[in-house]
């Protein structure tokens, strides 16, 4: 098997400003979506100190919350790691891209989706508050038509590539977006969600559209990056087969963990405890072969950026799915469940880890892809706003959250863990504000790799060691 | 060609079964989940203010289940499969950030109150984070045959005129009333009248050892603060002071200082509506709490209110409400 993400400067994206231009536009556009969506994200934040701020429909709590969360999932985290997997795809391949024009109709796509279904959401139009699937069903269908068509055009490439086999990174992908195909289509037919029904449902929906569309693409970039950036192949390529299977099999059977102690039947909530600790195969096995891959080489983070991130991007994937796991658990469910704390968990993985993956990704590949760098103090500024940021966010969200779950069970008045978990709102508001400060960070270095004047000369795309396992 | 199809067909294949096992098939069974006994579809106006409840996404911050814990006991019994029979979409939800709302007509049965603090949640609750939805009010110099306006307290209130709810808001209220777990028959049945419902049944039983000593030694009043709190402050207050023209006074009331017990017991088991209170009337009705406490948790309340802001009625003990139960409403 194919060990390394093989690609060739011939068909290379610096021979191909095609490609180049179709990620920069990717990688743009999902900025803009990051900054508008953590932007909501800090009056939400202000909001819980100051709840009479903003008062009227257009700026209420219940009304911005869903535009946060469908503008971090489907505008940010969605768009930017499609772009990059355009590009791993072509490159991993040795091929160009199957369409580019199919890419940017696809990118119009995602972009229309996330635009309406934002002003729905401000204008009330909610489907039923389930979560992750807010946006009114006819903009759902939008966001699953680009799906398809990114799919299409992913297929296309890789069976068109001039490698023997299919390099790892693009099983993630394809799967990934293939997947969710069929999740969006589950999220949207409503003939067997009616009451309990729609409860079981939504257990699949929201775990499954995270954990079978962000976690695959993030582990593709992290098969195809890592090993570029560090010219050394995956430390197992066996190992990520096995990961996959695994991931395949035990993440679509979790989800009714989020419903533990309701009335869904008995045998639905017991099967997701106990494949909740399975996914420890792939979890652990995953990290395993990104932290060997990278054994003996870790003083080099002081040194590059893009590794940096991934690293960061890595850890997250580890202790954000094993706290998942944990979570999953009845006896510490009890204390955990409806608090705060899942939000701290929420961020842990889709920012600790599917965030520092996109931007390990971008900054490992856009400028290989552009020919243009992003300045060092840009990077330093960006990682460090954000991991600082995000580790006062998660930290306080987690502690609040175990008062919160601990004044419940020790049968104190409600009122009080308003109360208690108070100063611990404020607390993330500052980790919110340092993560918003490094996304501003973040768009103007995406600027300098894109449209704007890189930093340095122009960069050649890294030099990769091939090898076989 | 044959390891493409192999990995992107082959692992779409698994993952279209495992959809089907694990998401449509369940839903499918569960959807025709039969509605409980006394479980009830909506009125039109009710539904129509689950639809506010929705776009406004209330469900972010309130859950619509009680679970079979100890620490859920406070919100209602917990949930069957067939409380949720009409709810579509449904409204579990995954965070209480605010309080469950799974029984609060019980909870907070006053229209007004939930009026009152829908305009603003910190004329009641003043620690509250809730947002206002004020925005789902109107002011006019004078409220229309009928309707009676919202009152507010001096600080909360607009400078001129009256607050008076939009039918945004009456819808709303509708369904926030329509919010009542329907009993379940077999925990009546054989409990009997002494602990009602099937959650005080459950508690009381694994109470019962403390509550007999406590029988002996005096009140629980730290207790009987609690449940105050989670279920009487919100019109009362937590001061004691209620609201003036919403909610009456407990502080100096003469029926939670007079020495004979009965009427304090009757009012809080049964309810009070339209008579005055010190002399003042209230047009919100003071709701039943008989169903939802045993005797020992209205004993602790009440000596509680007999005992605190300077109030110092004769405290009572379990029998006593017992007996008042005993006799019934009509007395």
């Amino acid at each position: 098997m194919a060990s390394l993400p093989n690609d060739d400067t011939a068909t290379g994206a610096a021979e191909n400003p095609e490609l180049a231009r179709l990620f920069a536009g990717y990688t743009i556009s999902a900025t803009a979506w990051l900054v508008f969506a953590t932007f909501v994200a800090l009056v939400l934040a202000y909001k819980f100190g100051a709840p009479d701020f903003g008062s009227g429909a257009w700026l209420t709590f219940g009304r911005l919350r869903p535009i946060h969360t469908n503008a971090t999932f489907y505008g940010w985290a969605s768009i930017a790691l499609v772009g990059t997997a355009y590009y791993v795809a072509a490159r991993s391949c040795r091929t160009r891209l199957y369409s580019i024009r199919l890419g940017w109709v696809g990118l119009w796509l995602f972009n229309l989706a996330a635009l309406l279904g934002t002003i729905a959401l401000d204008l009330g139009y909610n489907s039923g508050d389930l979560e992750y699937r807010e946006w009114p069903w006819p903009i759902r269908v939008i966001f699953a038509a680009a799906l398809v068509v990114t799919a299409v055009n992913l297929l296309a490439t890789v069976a068109r590539r001039s490698t023997d086999d299919i390099y790892l990174s693009n099983w993630y992908i394809m799967g990934g977006v293939l997947w969710t195909v069929i999740i969006a289509t589950v999220g949207i037919l409503p003939w067997y969600q009616y009451g309990l029904g729609q409860v079981a449902v939504s257990g699949f929906y929201m775990h499954n559209a995270v954990g079978l569309w962000f976690t695959p693409l993030a582990l593709g970039i992290f098969y195809y990056a890592l090993p570029k950036l560090l010219s050394r192949p995956i430390y197992s390529y066996a190992l990520g087969i096995l990961a996959f299977w695994t991931n395949l099999l035990f993440y679509p059977i979790i989800g009714s963990h989020h419903f533990l102690f309701s009335p869904l039947p008995w045998w639905l909530q017991t099967t997701a405890i106990v494949f909740s600790v399975a996914m420890l195969v792939p979890v652990w096995g995953g990290s395993a072969n990104f932290l060997l891959t990278m054994r003996g080489r870790f003083g080099e983070v002081a040194h590059s950026y893009p590794l940096g991130f991934i690293l960061i991007g890595v850890v997250g994937y580890l202790v954000g799915s094993t706290q998942g796991t944990l979570e999953a658990f009845r006896s510490l469910q009890q204390v955990w469940h409806l608090t705060s704390f899942t939000v701290g968990h929420s961020h842990l993985t889709m920012y600790g880890f599917v965030t520092f993956a996109i931007w390990g990704g971008i900054y490992a590949l856009l400028p290989a892809a552009t020919g243009k760098q992003a300045g060092r103090l840009g990077m330093a500024a960006h990682f460090w706003l954000a991991v600082v940021g995000s580790f006062i966010y998660v930290i306080a969200m987690s502690i609040g959250g175990t008062i919160q779950g601990l004044d419940w069970v020790q049968g104190k008045p409600f009122i009080q863990s308003v109360i208690d978990i108070g100063p611990f709102y404020v607390w993330r508001g500052v980790g919110g504000i340092l993560m918003f400060l490094s996304h501003l960070v973040f768009a103007w270095n995406v600027w300098r790799m894109t449209l704007g004047h890189g930093a340095g000369s122009t960069v050649q795309p890294a030099p990769l060691a091939a090898e076989a396992a | 060609m044959r390891q493409l199809i192999l990995i992107a067909g082959g692992s779409t294949l698994v993952y279209f079964m495992l959809a089907l096992i694990m998401g449509v098939i369940p839903g499918f069974e569960l959807s025709q989940t039969l509605p409980g006994p006394g479980v009830k579809p909506l009125t039109a106006i009710e539904a129509e203010g689950r639809d506010v409840y929705v776009s406004n996404g209330c469900s972010y911050c309130h859950t619509q289940q009680v679970r079979p814990l100890p620490e859920d006991k406070i919100f209602g019994r917990p949930s069957t499969a067939g409380d949720f029979a009409y709810q579509t979409p449904e409204l579990l939800g995954s965070e209480r950030t605010g309080p469950d709302l799974t029984n609060v007509a019980e909870r907070r049965g006053s229209q007004l109150w939930q009026y009152i603090h829908l305009y603003n949640p910190r004329a009641v609750v003043p620690q509250s984070i809730m947002p206002s939805f004020a925005w789902m009010f109107r002011v006019v110099d004078k409220a229309p045959k009928g309707v009676t306006p919202v009152p507010l307290p001096k600080a909360f209130a607009p400078s001129s005129g009256v607050v008076i709810p939009s039918h945004k808001a009456e819808a709303l209220v509708a369904y926030l009333m329509s919010l009542k777990q329907a009993p379940l028959p077999h925990a009546e049945g054989s409990e009997g009248a002494a602990a009602p419902s099937g959650a005080s049944g459950g508690s009381a039983q694994t109470t019962a050892p403390k509550a007999a000593a406590q029988q002996a030694g005096g009140a629980d009043i730290a207790h009987g603060k609690q449940l105050y709190d989670d279920n009487c402050a919100a019109c009362h207050q937590a001061t004691g002071t209620g609201m003036a023209g919403a909610f009456p006074p407990l502080k100096g009331n003469a029926v939670v200082n007079d020495a004979d017990p009965t009427e304090h017991i009757h009012v809080v088991l049964f309810g009070l509506q339209g008579k005055a209170v010190d002399g003042v009337k209230y047009d919100s009705p003071m709701p039943a709490w008989g169903q939802q406490f045993s005797d020992k948790e209205i004993a602790d309340i009440i000596d509680f209110e007999r005992s605190a802001w300077g109030n110092h009625g004769k405290q009572i003990t379990a029998a006593d409400v017992a007996a008042v139960r005993a006799k019934g409403a009509g007395k």
